[in-house]
């Protein structure tokens, strides 16, 4: 008797399961759901955490579209890439969005890649720079420059500012953002200098990695005029940290993700005249957007954005726009619309997307000066 | 490669490893008692760092005072686990008290991220320690020197306690044979805490060491430590505390000089010790000090 009651108790359970998921499916036609999938916890969790300030802001700003109104679901992908595979297909399958902005991080945008395709849902990357978030994937469009461009304006700031000959490389390996920056930059450095072997030694660490001390004594026995150590910005601070201390004193160069406060606290003194490339500033305003996300941003934040809260702000603009133009929700005409983008004037610059969904647009190098980050120029393609 | 460019390898692995020797010893002490493999070891040691970090940079209290606090609060929380997740399954089957252990540590991880947030924090370097000190053409931190000495005074410290003492000798009785040791008067729940006490102790002080030694907090910061110092337990043969020692020490200058000799390695060092734990595993699984122990049928 008891055991059937316990059956029945499961099944009416089930029941109201599937009852009450039946209602969700049924489409909520007056929102419109963004789905932003970011690392808000793990080792990039500041970058996602900014990015994500940048999409709440322009969300704030614009929260209808259509006279609808514009839903944010956000999920933690946990700086893994597993991790980020789930996040996409929940919002795809489960949350049922219309579009999807993120990741913070190349590869965990790359590990969305096949599910948003197979989908049939546009996403969007803020500042994801690996070529191969894009390339080949008809869905997956981005609203920064692309490493080929970042790892050659850093060799040409390597030859010509620092007036560096030789170069040694330390990568993230197990980070496709950093071996691909990496492997750029030798290609641009090898270029300028006509020396095929202008980069004297290549070490690598994985993600997490505290100690450098065996890489960096390796790579100083060379003395290359410069080193170039493209990675997440958790290692980087702590990998300089360690240069410095073991009296490793040439130019240390890396990419935008060191932009974040964390580079500065951890690294503290030992990161000053680090120099980087990225994608905006708040000295020049590059479009009519970038004062109005700069007063915002400080007006809601109380603080300096950081590049990719502008990216984060620029790519919700994009998917606004695109679903204002055509009037439709519909996925598939809203990919077909962003696709096309020309001449959008975004916070940190004007967007044009080529035929692989890249945008096309200046670079901004900054230093690190006086425990901040210094706008130093700007470069365009 | 020149003498002193190896010295400095040496020195730096040296530092690494007496790092991990440091928290290998809580391991290695929590084994040889409870026979219970304390995965909530790493997270205990992250507690540590986060409790030392918020004494240090929050409520600015001196640094030698946080770092005591922390030491303390650290001491507190692995009695508190002690008591509410492993007391209560003392006569469970032991694979109940690990799954509760692989709780505990998914619940302090997942706590720390609710509460301490996700975003890394740098964790606050006193003045007279940020700055490295040259002997020759060696540099090294002061940490790293400060390390392998109280690594040393610890072990004198713990071998004295468990060897000339009387708790000492009811911790190896307990060790030996729980419930012996129970009929024979022993206070057998006081030992196991003070046991956890001293473990949570030498996890805090690592966390706060390693702090120094790489300034950066984030709530994940004790997965691969704990894993990397309880593959230095079993290195050195688990249960044996001089065994933790050399184990880290063994661990920590494989690591530096496997990736400075073959820097074509290097990214592989994560690997090195799971490497290094199969070998052992299959040549000596009772570790390089450890005993061989009859299983009572």
């Amino acid at each position: 008797m008891r055991k059937l009651l316990t059956g029945l108790l499961i099944m009416l359970c089930l029941f109201a399961v599937g009852c009450s998921r039946n209602k969700t499916d049924n489409k909520d036609s007056d929102v419109i759901k963004i789905g932003v999938f970011e690392p808000m916890t793990g080792a990039n969790a500041a970058g996602g955490i900014m990015e994500l300030e940048g999409i709440q802001l322009a969300n704030e700003l614009y929260p209808t579209v259509l006279g609808k109104k514009v839903e944010l679901i956000i999920v933690d992908n946990k700086s893994d890439k597993v991790e980020a595979a789930n996040a996409a297909t929940r919002l795809v399958e489960k949350d049922k969005v219309n579009v999807v902005l993120g990741s913070w991080g190349s590869s965990l945008s790359m590990a969305a890649g096949p599910i948003v395709e197979e989908a049939g849902i546009p996403a969007i990357a803020l500042s994801a720079t690996n070529p191969l978030v894009t390339l080949g994937n008809d869905y997956y469009f981005r609203v920064c420059f692309i490493d080929p461009f970042q790892g050659t304006v850093m060799a040409n700031y390597a030859y010509t500012n620092v007036g560096a000959r030789t170069a040694a490389i330390v990568q993230e390996i197990s980070n496709d953002y950093s071996v691909g920056l990496a492997q750029y930059f030798t290609e641009s450095f090898k270029k300028l200098t006509g020396n095929e072997n202008a980069i004297l030694g290549v070490s690598n660490y994985t993600t997490g990695d505290q100690d450098f001390s065996a890489q960096l004594i390796t790579l100083s026995q060379k003395n290359p005029d410069v080193i170039f150590a493209p990675g997440n910005y958790t290692e980087s601070a702590l990998l300089i940290k360690q240069a410095r201390e073991l009296g490793i004193t040439i130019p240390i160069l890396g990419g935008d993700t060191w932009e974040t406060p964390e580079f500065l606290t951890v690294g503290g003194a030992a990161v000053e005249g680090s120099v980087l490339s990225t994608f905006y500033t708040t000295e020049t305003a590059m479009t009519e957007n970038s004062k109005i996300f700069l007063d915002a941003f400080r007006a809601k934040y109380g603080k300096e954005p950081a590049s990719v809260a502008a990216l984060g702000f620029d790519g919700y603009l994009l998917v606004l726009d695109a679903i204002e133009k055509t009037g439709s929700t519909d996925p598939k005409v809203i990919r077909d619309q962003i696709a096309s983008t020309k001449n959008f004037p975004g916070a940190a610059g004007t967007i044009t997307l080529d035929e692989n969904g890249d945008a096309v647009k200046d670079a901004v190098i900054k230093v690190v000066k006086d425990g901040g980050f210094v706008y130093s120029a700007t470069v365009s393609p | 490669m020149s003498f002193h460019i190896f010295l400095q390898h040496l020195t730096n692995g040296l530092s690494l490893g007496s790092l991990y020797a440091l928290v290998a010893i809580g391991y290695t002490m929590v084994y040889g008692i409870l026979r219970l493999i304390n995965f909530a070891h790493g997270d205990i040691f992250m507690l540590g760092a986060y409790f030392a970090y918020y004494a240090i940079s929050v409520f600015f209290l001196p640094w030698w005072v946080g770092a005591v606090v922390a030491i303390g609060l650290t001491c507190a929380t692995g009695l508190l686990i002690e008591r509410v997740a492993y007391r209560p399954l003392r006569n469970s089957p032991r694979i109940s008290v690990m799954i509760s252990a692989i709780g505990v540590s998914f619940f302090l991880e997942n706590l720390a991220t609710v509460i301490f947030g996700g975003r890394p924090k740098a964790f606050p370097v006193p003045a007279v320690l940020g700055k490295s000190i040259m002997i020759g053409k060696v540099s090294i931190m002061p940490v790293s020197l400060i390390i392998p000495v109280a690594t040393l005074v610890i072990l004198l410290a713990l071998m004295y306690v468990v060897h000339r003492t009387r708790t000492g000798m009811a911790m190896r009785a307990v060790s030996r044979d729980y419930t012996a040791a129970k009929l024979m008067g022993i206070d057998v729940n006081r030992i196991i805490a003070i046991t956890f006490a001293t473990g949570s102790i030498l996890a805090a002080f690592g966390g706060i060491m390693w702090g120094l030694k790489y300034p950066q907090l984030q709530p994940l910061m004790g997965v691969m430590p704990g894993i990397k110092c309880f593959i230095a337990a079993v290195l050195g043969g688990i249960g044996n505390i001089m065994g933790a020692v050399l184990g880290g020490l063994v661990l920590g200058l494989a690591e530096i000089l496997i990736t400075a000799f073959l820097p074509a390695l290097s990214g592989y060092r994560d690997a090195i010790a799971f490497v290094i734990l199969i070998a052992i595993l299959l040549l000596k699984p009772s570790g390089i000090l450890g005993t061989k122990v009859t299983e009572k049928v």
